[in-house]
């Protein structure tokens, strides 16, 4: 078979596996590929700004958080769906997204300053909306759970089911954006400004205009991750919208994968639920029951990749497998 | 109407006055050379033009438009290309990309700009290695990368820095007889900076003679060589005595000529 | 707005507080600026040194400030290995790789804390926890006060070690002039190494000493991580006087903040100053002017 044949004959068969998984799969299987396919999608969206604008953010859980608070909050107050919901969610958080890009490139805070800086305004929303009683405070805020057997889309409501497809779909999509962004001008403009910005300003790049484009799309694409996650959720905390923690795992599929390229934030957050998640059930399975274990292999996962694999799991895997790494 | 004009410039950085009161122009469709000793003002005259710097007196004009304080990617709107003293390929990508990235300025789809890029690879010898990346090229090479990619821009005025600094004398001589070529077949006008006295002959048109950041001579190459102030500030005073006779000026008036 | 003794014990007490921030701030501010890491694990480091205390007064008996003299010693030795073995090899790599290098330390250090403690908050109760000093109307606590104390002594052995001592001042070198270091023969490697020590020892005291003041969590690391960093851009990076006077910032504002707005507000206001601060003069207190 050719190298072609192989390469269309394997992703076919990911995709059917994909798309059948919630007929043929228990509730357990699809809430862990429901949330691997979270963490891609979100990690997908934060590789825009690190990948394409080289920023490293580590308070993503921002965007998260706000955009699932003000569609949850225009749903709970004012009986506004979802659809709706999010275009306040991605409008909100394009404008954070512009405010921190603005600081990092007119401003010139850049390196641990900018890092920091992220954290620190995830960390004030997170403090901020606890006080936000209309919000739900640090009581947290419901979502009316209404029936789950039949899927409502208009209010978002279904069985496990309705929700993996759907982050399927955002998934799917968010590739699919990426691809096409990177192979037009934007792509060639992104990584010339990653190798040598100021060769890039002398070749006509207007580099702040594109910086800002990055982080704002970066921005905008982890909102619909917070409205996705609102929903799905049912109940929003502060403390878990906006954690340093709910950023760091954003932050590990891409950095395991393979920064800046486009598989890599997908094939890490794989990793990390398939190790994660796949030691916490084997563990259990043993009668043995340790908190934290998840995490420690994240981290065991990302020292490793870190010594041995600064490049990602996904630029070896996609050689062996046939594929050539598309990276930015 | 010259196609730069550069009236009375002068940048100055804490108390250093890199450029004072400079004033030459530059005719369309010619190549104009900028001379003189290290730490003359040249780059910083360059970066000036370039948009790096914005003057604090003065007046740059391209086409009797102003650019002086435009920031670089609008100078490069404007119609400049520029390269640098220390080569910045964009090393992880691939030459044709690389020149892609150039031509995008001037293009409107991918396709238009691979075209253009081609062409522009082509014209300086660089198609063979259009698909290798760039960090794995020469010097030499690399520096035709810089010149493509500027090229690929479309610009009217060219911005050359020291680009046969460390080049062998086969390199120097292949280098000119491509940008001979650029010149003339792109219709490009060329502003160059240099210390290889054998490129300047072989190229310019114009000299222009940078000293403590003022210039203290223009004009023709042959008339360059003669003048007194232009020996006194490379050779020192000494060397003037020598320079009259007649070996020194036969030695630099024929600089091989490809 | 409150009596005046109230004001004055929360400004007191803030100083006091202060001055271990200032330690802990202290050691981020020596690896930083010396061997330019951002220590991603500071907090995570003091977090285990709290524990240490706690499992140390629980199971052997020993009295924190006995445990802060083993743990610096302790710490110091880790530093030394994690640096010599493993961070020393990062040095070359780019600012983000040592960021997530010390990040996957910082995960690894708080889970493993996570499964071997259990999530629920442990805390020293020494004999005279609850005493305090009374000095007219103020009234000030007795373990503060004796973690102040601890605090500046050690301030004071590492400031004379780096300006008195032929290592330290080796180290100094290496901060201003890491190729220079090199070419004049320097064992760089072994200065980083040294400097990580001390940080990691810093650090243990801090802890030692904090852990009398409030109660341990496993995921406290984040929160103090975030704090030093605060502290030290505050005070001005590299600065180490910087590292101090931001720390005793940090205690009176933090302290002030939850008398006279709420016990919550006491961490946006350093947020709050941290992002003022990169805003308006990145380049803290002391630092110097990089514009």
């Amino acid at each position: 078979m050719s190298a072609g044949r192989r390469r269309l004959a394997l992703s076919g068969a990911v995709a059917i596996a994909l798309l059948i998984l919630p007929l043929v799969g228990n509730n357990y299987l699809v809430s862990v590929a429901t949330l691997a396919l979270f963490l891609a999608y979100a990690g997908q969206a934060w590789n825009v700004m690190m990948g394409f604008a080289g920023q490293l953010s580590l308070g993503h859980s921002l965007y998260v958080g706000l955009g699932a608070y003000a569609s949850a909050g225009l749903f709970v107050h004012f009986g506004i769906g979802p659809w709706a919901g999010v275009w306040l969610a991605v409008a909100i958080c394009s404008l954070a997204g512009a405010f921190i890009g603005f600081l990092a490139f007119r401003l010139r805070i850049a390196g641990v300053q900018l890092s920091l800086l992220t954290i620190a305004f995830a960390e004030l929303a997170r403090i901020g909306f606890d006080h936000l009683d209309w919000l739900g405070g640090p009581g947290g805020l419901f979502l009316p759970v209404s029936e789950r057997s039949h899927v409502d889309l208009l209010a978002f409501r279904g069985p496990p089911g309705t929700y993996y497809y759907a982050i399927l779909l955002l998934t799917a999509g968010a590739l699919a954006l990426c691809a096409f962004l990177l192979r037009r001008r934007p792509g060639y403009y992104w990584r010339a400004i990653r190798e040598d910005e100021v060769a890039a300003q002398a070749l006509g790049i207007d580099t702040f205009r594109w910086k800002m484009f990055a982080v704002v799309l970066s921005s905008a694409m982890t909102a619909v991750a917070g409205v996705f996650f609102a929903f799905y959720n049912n109940s929003l905390f502060p403390e878990q919208s906006f954690s340093f923690g709910r950023s760091i795992e954003i932050m590990l599929g891409p950095v395991i994968g393979g920064l800046g390229t486009l598989f890599g934030p997908i094939i890490g957050a794989v990793a990390l639920v398939l190790l994660g998640d796949g030691t916490t059930e084997l563990l259990a399975k043993t009668g043995v029951d340790l908190p934290g274990i998840r995490q420690a292999v994240h981290g065991v996962l990302l020292l490793l990749v870190t010594i041995y694999m600064p490049n990602g799991l996904w630029p070896p895997l996609a050689r062996v497998l046939g594929f050539e790494p598309r990276r930015l | 109407m010259p196609l730069l004009e550069v009236e009375d410039v002068s940048k100055a950085f804490r108390g250093l006055r890199a450029v004072e009161g400079v004033t030459f122009g530059v005719e369309g469709h010619t190549i104009t050379a900028l001379i003189g000793p290290n730490g003359a003002g040249k780059t910083t005259l360059f970066n000036l033009i370039a948009g790096a710097y914005r003057p604090d007196r003065g007046q740059i004009r391209l086409r009797g438009k102003a650019i002086s304080g435009l920031a670089p990617h609008r100078v490069c709107a404007a119609g400049i290309g520029r390269t640098f003293q220390l080569v910045k390929p964009f090393a992880g990508m691939s030459v044709l990309d690389n020149a892609i990235v150039g031509a995008l300025a001037g293009e409107r789809t991918i396709a238009g700009a691979r075209t253009r890029a081609l062409a522009v690879l082509e014209r300086l010898g660089l198609s063979a290695k259009a698909h290798l990346a760039a960090s794995r090229l020469t010097l030499a090479d690399r520096r035709r990368l810089e010149v493509a990619r500027a090229l690929a821009t479309r610009p009217s005025l060219l911005l050359l820095d020291e680009m046969m600094a460390g080049l062998r004398p086969t390199e120097i001589d292949e280098l000119v007889g491509v940008l001979r070529n650029v010149q003339r077949e792109e219709a490009v006008t060329i502003l160059l900076t240099e210390h290889v006295m054998r490129a300047v002959m072989a190229l310019a048109d114009q000299i222009v003679v940078l000293h403590h950041g003022q210039v203290i001579a223009r004009g023709e190459p042959a008339a360059i060589v003669r003048d007194p102030a232009v020996l006194e500030c490379y050779l020192g005073e000494d060397a003037i005595e020598e320079s009259t006779k007649d070996e020194t000026k036969d030695e630099i008036m024929t600089a091989p000529v490809t | 707005m409150p009596a005046l003794p109230y004001v004055a014990n929360a400004v007191i007490s803030g100083i006091l507080t202060g001055t271990v921030y200032g330690l802990m701030a202290l050691g981020l501010s020596a690896i930083f600026g010396v061997i330019r890491l951002v220590n991603f694990a500071h907090g995570e480091l003091m977090t285990l040194a709290m524990y240490a205390a706690a499992a140390a007064f629980q199971g052997l008996a020993l009295d924190p400030f006995v445990t802060m003299i083993l743990a610096a010693v302790a710490f110091g030795a880790l530093g030394y290995v994690l640096q010599r073995g493993f961070i020393n090899r990062f040095i070359g790599r780019t600012e983000h790789a040592q960021m997530l290098l010390m990040i996957a330390f910082a995960i690894i250090i708080g889970n493993v804390l996570l499964l071997g403690f259990g999530p629920d908050a442990r805390n020293v109760p020494t004999s005279y926890q609850l005493d305090s000093f009374e000095l007219g109307p103020l009234l000030i606590d007795k373990v503060r006060a004796y973690a102040a104390l601890a605090a500046v002594v050690a301030t004071a052995l590492l400031a004379a070690f780096f300006r008195l001592t032929l290592t330290g001042k080796a180290i100094r070198a290496c901060a201003d002039n890491p190729v220079g270091a090199r070419v004049a023969g320097l064992p760089v490697g072994h200065l980083y190494a040294v400097t990580f020590a001390l940080g990691a020892g810093s650090v243990a005291v801090a802890g030692c000493a904090m852990v009398q003041l409030i109660d341990v969590t496993p995921g406290l690391g984040p929160a103090y991580t975030l704090l030093a960093f605060v502290i030290v851009i505050v005070g001005g990076l590299g600065s180490m006087v910087g590292a101090l006077l931001g720390g005793l910032v940090i205690g009176v504002s933090e302290a002030l903040a939850g008398l006279l707005i709420a016990p919550s507000a006491k961490s946006m206001v350093s947020f709050g100053l941290l992002v003022l601060l990169l805003l308006v003069r990145p380049q803290g207190l002391m630092g110097a002017s990089r514009r």
